[in-house]
């Protein structure tokens, strides 16, 4: 047996960790700023020291973002924002997974006609970038008679996002053994019987995927939100920028990190939550041991 | 129990024909094996048999029923995968039931199935469990169980057992025999195990390049091979083929074995189609109807004295292989009382008259 060589830190080695350490601190950084900042009075704030630590804590600033803070007109706080960007995750959620993981499974494991030339097309589609479309789509929102509400904007998130999960169930059931759909073809034979009760159950790592990058995508969304929202239907994202931009006087640094602190909770709390799924989920496949 | 015939199935796949013109028939209540090795065309067979795939030409009867254009649930069939194909998120209660999806029988009818199925098959005390839970022998008397449950007359197995290690293999070749014994189903059972094939068929059909080379009890197919191809696919080892040239033909028929010049006679031999002197053929000696060693009082019909290249013993029984020019003689046998000769030694070995197998070179058909 020989002896397992000692560590040693080498040049190379050296040079992955100042890397990493560079990429952490680009965002540690600014996010310990926001984190502090959000804390303190305005008091502390006028002196200039980003780095400092609070003198004195406040849940001021939290309190009056969340209910008081003004975006343009109104002084209701980023509450109602909150609210509305729920409204659009959870329609565009449902439409977007329901009717992609259907194509998915109809795509991989039924013979459909031209399914060779529709997932070209899919991936195509994948790849238009959102401003292409952007005219075209909110005329045809408009004519829908949806354009200004939290159903629009819904809409439109679930058809963009449609391409990309398509072609990601279509993939995860590619991996279903074929002889699991010949017994269940010979068992049932039932296209919605064989999704419920076969496919659907054992679809949980790649519903999770696809449920974590549809809820950040859509909370984390500003334009899709400003352009389809109109002004009845804005997701919290659009109202922050509006709070930030429609400031008069001094503005109150505390008030504005507390609330794009507020709009990033979600989406944190789901990778927090679901996080080690994702990572399970985009590396094994449909079939375990 | 239904029986199944193909007619005239051709099927394509791309540009290349798989099958092309088949005909079968399986005979009510038959254990047909379809044997061959591997991309010889029996899977497709029975995935066409199943509906799994589609025939491109020809029709298939299942108990005198067309069902060529019919989906794959109202064949009236079960099968049985190799990877066994199993619910992995449905218990074995529920890999069971699933099977009966297609139905519409009443709950106590379905329980009722279940509960024999289990039994039958011993999965009593597992019904409860998933199959990542189950043993690979446990996990294919699921796939069986879910055959069974719904009580049709035609069975397919997909080779079922090549994923079992040797042991359980036997077991669960016991196991299906005793089934079929006791239900008396039609069953259609695909295999590249000759072994498989020779002690659970009633029929064996061999398949070579998508075409039925012979259709035979086992007991026909190892003693009567219709062609070479049969010839050396069946038994372990296979037959020996000699390449030979008949050099007389009258009161006695003798053949010279074309490298050695060794002569055998094969006037034991009942010839199909007369031989001409000068044809050439080639004559197949199994292995294990050699006499290796000194045979005093018997009559040899060919005898070999050969240097050894290398011997096989399995406790009484074994092979010895000759130098025969560029390739080898098996001959085995009875290796009780036989010395185990050294690398090298000249081995005796003789041929009873009455054991050829004799085909045509340029057919390789059976003469």
């Amino acid at each position: 047996m020989t002896r397992r060589r000692k560590r040693r830190l080498r040049a190379s080695s050296v040079a992955v960790w100042a890397f990493l350490l560079m990429c952490a601190a680009f965002i540690a950084l600014p996010l310990y700023v926001v984190v502090l900042t959000s804390f303190k009075t305005m008091d502390q704030i006028a002196l200039g020291e980003i780095f400092s630590w609070p003198t004195t804590w406040t849940v001021a600033p939290w309190r009056e973002a969340w209910s008081e803070l003004c975006a343009g007109m109104t002084c209701k706080g980023i509450r109602i924002g909150f609210s509305t960007s729920f409204k659009i995750l959870l329609p565009s959620l449902g439409l977007s997974i329901g009717i992609s993981a259907l194509t998915g499974y109809a795509l991989a494991l039924w013979n459909v006609r031209w399914a060779g030339t529709f997932l070209f097309v899919l991936f195509l589609c994948a790849f238009v970038p959102f401003q292409i479309v952007m005219i075209p789509l909110v005329v045809l929102v408009a004519q829908l008679g949806v354009y200004g509400t939290v159903w629009g904007t819904a809409l439109v998130h679930a058809v963009l996002s449609m391409p990309l999960l398509t072609l990601m169930f279509r993939n995860f059931y590619k991996n279903i053994p074929r002889e699991l759909i010949h017994a269940a073809l010979l068992d049932s034979g039932s296209f919605w019987r064989i999704f419920w009760e076969i496919v659907l159950p054992m679809s949980k790592n790649i519903l999770i995927v696809v449920a974590i990058l549809m809820v950040t995508t859509v909370w984390n969304d500003f334009i899709v939100g400003l352009t389809f929202g109109g002004i009845s239907a804005q997701p919290m994202t659009v109202i922050l920028a509006n709070t930030v931009l429609s400031q008069f006087g001094e503005v109150k640094y505390n008030v504005t990190m507390a609330a794009a602190l507020l709009t990033a909770i979600p989406p944190l709390v789901v990778y927090f939550a679901l996080g080690k799924f994702f990572v399970q989920g985009i590396t094994s496949g449909a079939i375990k041991g | 129990m239904p029986a199944v015939s193909f007619s005239n199935v051709t099927h394509e796949y791309g540009q290349h024909r798989v099958l092309q013109d088949l005909n079968l028939d399986v005979q009510d209540g038959e254990f047909l094996v379809l044997l061959g090795p591997s991309g010889c065309g029996k899977t497709t067979l029975l995935h066409l048999l199943a509906g799994l795939q589609e025939v491109s030409a020809g029709s298939i009867h299942i108990g005198g029923r067309d069902v060529t254009e019919l989906e794959p649930k109202d064949r009236g069939l079960a099968m049985v995968f190799q990877s066994y194909a199993l619910y992995p998120t449905k218990s074995v209660e529920g890999n069971l039931k699933f099977g009966l999806a297609a139905q519409r029988l009443p709950r106590s009818e379905v329980d009722k199935r279940v509960r024999w199925a289990a039994k039958l098959l011993r999965l009593e005390g597992l019904l409860g469990r998933k199959p990542a839970e189950l043993s690979g022998g446990q996990r294919q008397r699921v796939a069986i169980g879910r055959a069974l449950v719904k009580q049709v007359g035609l069975f397919l197995f997909d080779e079922p057992l090549s994923n079992l290690d040797a042991k359980l293999r036997t077991e669960m070749r016991l196991e299906i025999k005793r089934i079929h014994a006791e239900l008396g189903n039609t069953v259609v059972y695909v295999t590249h195990d000759q072994v498989e094939a020779m002690t659970m068929a009633t029929r064996i059909a061999v398949m070579n390049d998508g075409v039925i080379q012979q259709i035979a009890t086992p007991d026909e197919i190892y003693a009567a091979p219709a062609n070479t191809f049969v010839a050396a696919f069946i038994g372990s080892p296979p037959m020996n083929l000699l390449d030979a040239e008949v050099s007389h033909v009258g009161e006695k028929v003798t053949a010279v074995h074309r490298s050695t010049e060794t002569r055998m006679e094969l006037s034991h031999y009942a010839f199909a189609r007369r031989p001409r002197p000068g044809q050439r053929i080639q004559i197949g000696m199994r292995p294990e109807h050699f006499v290796v060693g000194q045979a005093p009082g018997l009559n040899p019909a060919a005898s070999f004295a050969l240097p050894l290249a290398y011997a096989e013993k399995i406790g009484d029984r074994g092979v010895a292989f000759l130098k025969l020019g560029e390739g080898l003689l098996a001959a085995g046998g009875d290796f009780s009382t036989f010395r185990a000769p050294a690398a090298g030694e000249t081995v005796e070995a003789h041929f009873p008259g009455d054991r050829f197998s004799i085909f045509d070179s340029e057919t390789g058909a059976r003469m």
